[in-house]
């Protein structure tokens, strides 16, 4: 049994209105049905573009969040039914570090208090030196010098909060860390020296981690096994290396297509694909498969009608699509419908200053961070692919 | 209106052009109201979001309510946008707002107005050359017949209707009214702090029965805050009996639910904040995080409001002095009782109603300055 082991998750808000009395007039269906397994000591890289319920699976797993329906079995004990107390004393195995490192730092306290404050909570460490030991080790684990101990979070780097965000969760020792887009806040050169800390931690201090990412290239490094998330669920599901040799979802191929290849002459005749429409209303998501609205492979009334299951179509490689097979042969072609238009050699998806448009302002600026967090697969513009 | 309108996250905008983005930390939420506003989602706080017992019972859109909606509103944007802010920058928040205070001229004006009326206030009774409630001069007063004493070299303010030194009723006088405005503002802060906070931690860390508590106790307060101020504390007045005390709980009370919305609506935002979040990820407890993360950080806009509430009491319990609901015990000089007690003889001896009128005016001028200041250093958005 894997230790961390998801099982047809759902996380819905309500949707309140009412001048008297609250009505629930709808739910948005942020996840909705996700089933997924971490292995002990591996890591699970979970992707999807802005807005498709990746931060509140995150949380449901820590049940930040309450849980609709599922089961989140945590080393044997399903997390969604324990009573409110015992399910606090067992965040102390379940960590989260977040994406805006400033913002999760209470600015009043001090490191000392910020660290010491999850093992106050759980009873760790009897005297306050054997805490302050405790603290100074995992200091130095993450890279922060002694004297940071008395010093407030805004007096850090952007890098250095986050390595605070990371000690605050390994002074617990936990099993489990819930990497929130860890690094997506940061600069590009500083995200590379956070997820090599990430992994190196993860070696010595054999960590599972989930983390999430909307950008392609941070997971792919750490990941062994990637989660595809589309809409509130999950589309494709496969070990790193595999998703990337061989991408089944026509979502997956779309997020592919977006990152840049770095020899210039795979770059330039490799397909490519661009999403048409926006991402449909989690509160009112497409009957059938979730992403008929936006697939260019899709086929008359079977995709609109019937939701697809996540399947394994062999070597723990789970595809949600009714067509994976053909699409996969070539017998399908992406409907024209969809694509009219072949895009022209030069232009590069990521260059697209329409790539953004779906995506909201938070990723407006991640794009300017670097290209390749790009935002995935909510390109404005036409859909199509380039032999 | 929309219930979860207070969620730092909407739903997303999906005709949000990138520039919106750039453009958002400037423009901040137009109005926490408004639903569907991409500048929200871009604020410090924003992706912090996403606890799902914020989001019901929210706006009380009662038709009770509705005439005060702007009034209620103000205060919840006051509290969103000066707690938003803050958790941003930390403590160098504190140092830039105390920077701009410190260049304001509106916050020296009124610092040095309240100092003086604190220094007055203290030392008041040593200074006045005479007794406040001798009546020294008598045989020089005749009211009846119109005859008064105006300024002159022993009695630099002239003599009230019973011949006391005008100075020293002033000077003594000082002190009762600051009295009054702070045991006033007192009852406001902390019964009102004492619901806005119950209610703001219910409702952000209570579950579904907070949700509910909360429900009730703001539609308790909407409705107060509906009330016309002076009625109520009018009210209150009547019913208790006319004296010092009544005065201050008058005034006091009227104040409860401006500061019980005030510190619920700053709480709601720091209780979306992602430290709370992170706090409640690392198992602490929820009394914990309500005392040592929501509420400290919460503080700001209710400081704020607490000046210019001073300013405001003041005032009331000199209009409810003037009313005749105050004290009346001469042993007891108030500037609002004097200001009342002067009236009868106004067409005599204008003077003796010009000068504590106008020491109530200077001093709520003053706290309304430094109050107005300190709101817009924390601010400055709010200046329009
Ligand atoms: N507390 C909440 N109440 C209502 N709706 C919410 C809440 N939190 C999130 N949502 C909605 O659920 C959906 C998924 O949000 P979520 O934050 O999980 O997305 P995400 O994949 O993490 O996106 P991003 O990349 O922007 O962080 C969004 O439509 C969001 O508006
Ligand atoms: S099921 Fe149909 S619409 Fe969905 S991904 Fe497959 S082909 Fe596209
Ligand atoms: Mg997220």
């Amino acid at each position: 049994m894997s230790l961390l082991e998801l099982s047809d998750v759902k996380v819905h808000f309500p949707v309140r209105k009412g001048i008297l009395f609250d009505r629930v007039v709808g739910h948005v269906q942020a996840v909705d049905g996700i089933s997924l397994s971490v292995e002990a000591g591996q890591t699970y890289g979970l992707v999807g573009e802005s807005g498709c319920g990746k931060t509140t699976l995150g949380r449901a797993i820590l049940r930040l969040v309450d849980i609709t329906d599922g089961e989140v079995v945590f080393d044997g004990t399903d997390l969604a039914q324990l009573p409110e107390e015992e399910m606090r004393r067992s965040r102390r195995r379940l960590q989260m570090v977040f994406q805006d490192p400033l913002g999760s730092l209470n600015p009043r306290q001090n490191i000392e208090s910020i660290l010491a404050e999850g093992m106050d909570a759980h009873g760790i460490g009897d005297t306050r030196e054997e805490r302050r030991e405790r603290i100074l080790k995992v200091l130095d684990r993450v890279g922060l010098p002694d004297h940071a101990l008395g010093r407030y979070p805004h007096e850090f780097s952007g890098g250095q909060r986050q390595r605070i965000g990371i000690a605050r969760a390994l002074v617990l020792e936990p099993d489990v860390i819930i990497c929130d887009e860890p690094v997506s806040a940061l600069d590009v050169s500083i995200q590379a020296q956070v997820i090599n800390l990430l992994e190196e931690l993860q070696e010595q201090l054999g960590l599972t981690y989930v983390v999430i990412a909307h950008d392609l290239a941070v997971v792919r490094h750490i990941s062994d096994v990637i989660g595809v998330m589309y809409l509130g669920s999950l589309v494709e599901e496969a070990p790193s290396d595999d998703l990337y040799a061989s991408p089944r979802h026509p979502y997956t191929k779309a997020l592919m297509s977006a990152v840049p290849v770095p020899d210039p002459e795979v770059e330039d005749t490799r397909e490519r694909i661009l999403l048409t429409g926006d991402l449909p209303s989690p509160s009112n998501p497409p009957a059938g498969c979730r992403f008929h609205t936006r697939c260019p492979w899709r086929q008359p009334t079977r995709c609109d009608t019937e939701r697809p299951g996540l399947t394994d179509i062999g070597g723990g490689h789970k595809v949600a699509c009714h067509f994976v097979n053909e699409i996969a042969s070539g017998e399908l072609a992406p409907t024209s419908a969809l694509a009219p238009d072949m895009l022209g050699d030069s232009e590069s998806p990521v260059d697209d200053p329409g790539g953004d448009s779906a995506g909201d302002s938070g990723e407006g600026e991640d794009a300017a961070s670097g290209p390749a967090s790009g935002a995935p697969g909510s390109g404005g513009k036409a859909a199509g692919t380039n032999a | 209106m929309s219930t979860e309108s207070n969620e730092p996250r909407e739903p997303r905008e999906p005709d949000t052009t990138p520039a919106d983005g750039a453009a958002a930390p400037e423009t901040d939420a137009p109005e926490p109201g408004t639903t569907g506003s991409p500048a929200a989602s871009t604020a410090p706080t924003a992706s912090t979001a996403g606890d799902p017992p914020a989001t019901g019972a929210e706006r009380t859109d009662s038709p009770l309510t509705k005439a005060r909606m702007s009034k209620g509103d103000k205060i919840d944007r006051l509290a969103q946008l000066t707690a938003r802010r803050e958790t941003s920058s930390g403590d160098s928040l504190w140092v830039a707002a105390f920077r701009r205070l410190r260049s304001s001229k509106m916050a020296i004006i009124g610092a040095v107005i309240i100092g003086v009326f604190v220094v007055l206030a203290i030392i008041g009774p040593w200074i006045a050359p005479y007794s406040p409630t001798a009546q020294s001069w008598r045989g020089e007063v005749f009211s009846n017949r119109g005859i008064f004493v105006g300024p002159r070299a022993e009695n630099w303010l002239g003599l009230d209707n019973l011949g006391r030194d005008e100075l020293s009723r002033l000077l003594v006088g000082a002190r009762q009214t600051l009295l009054v405005g702070i045991v006033a503002t007192l009852i406001g802060f902390v019964v009102g702090a004492l619901i806005g906070g119950v209610s703001g931690a219910a409702l952000a860390l209570g579950g579904r029965v907070g949700q509910r508590i909360d429900a009730v106790v703001m539609r308790f307060i909407d409705m107060m805050l509906a009330l016309p101020s002076l009625l109520l504390a009018v009210s209150i007045a009547a019913v208790m009996g006319q004296s010092l005390t009544t005065v201050m709980i008058a005034v006091g009370v009227v104040q409860i639910p401006i500061f019980a919305r005030l510190l619920r609506g700053s709480m709601l935002a720091q209780a979306n904040a992602d430290y709370v979040l992170a706090a409640r990820s690392l198992g602490v407890k929820r009394r914990r995080i309500v005392l040592a993360h929501v509420l400290p950080n919460s503080l700001g806009p209710v400081i704020v409001q607490t000046t210019l509430v001073l300013a405001t009491a003041i005032i009331e319990a000199a209009a409810l002095s003037f009313l005749g609901l105050g004290n009346l015990d001469a042993a007891q000089p108030e500037w609002g009782v004097m200001l009342a007690q002067s009236q009868r003889f106004f067409d005599q001896a204008p003077m003796l109603a010009v000068y504590p009128a106008l020491g109530i005016i200077i001093t709520a001028l003053g706290f309304t300055l430094l109050g107005e200041a300190m709101r817009e250093a924390l601010d400055p958005k709010l200046r329009s």
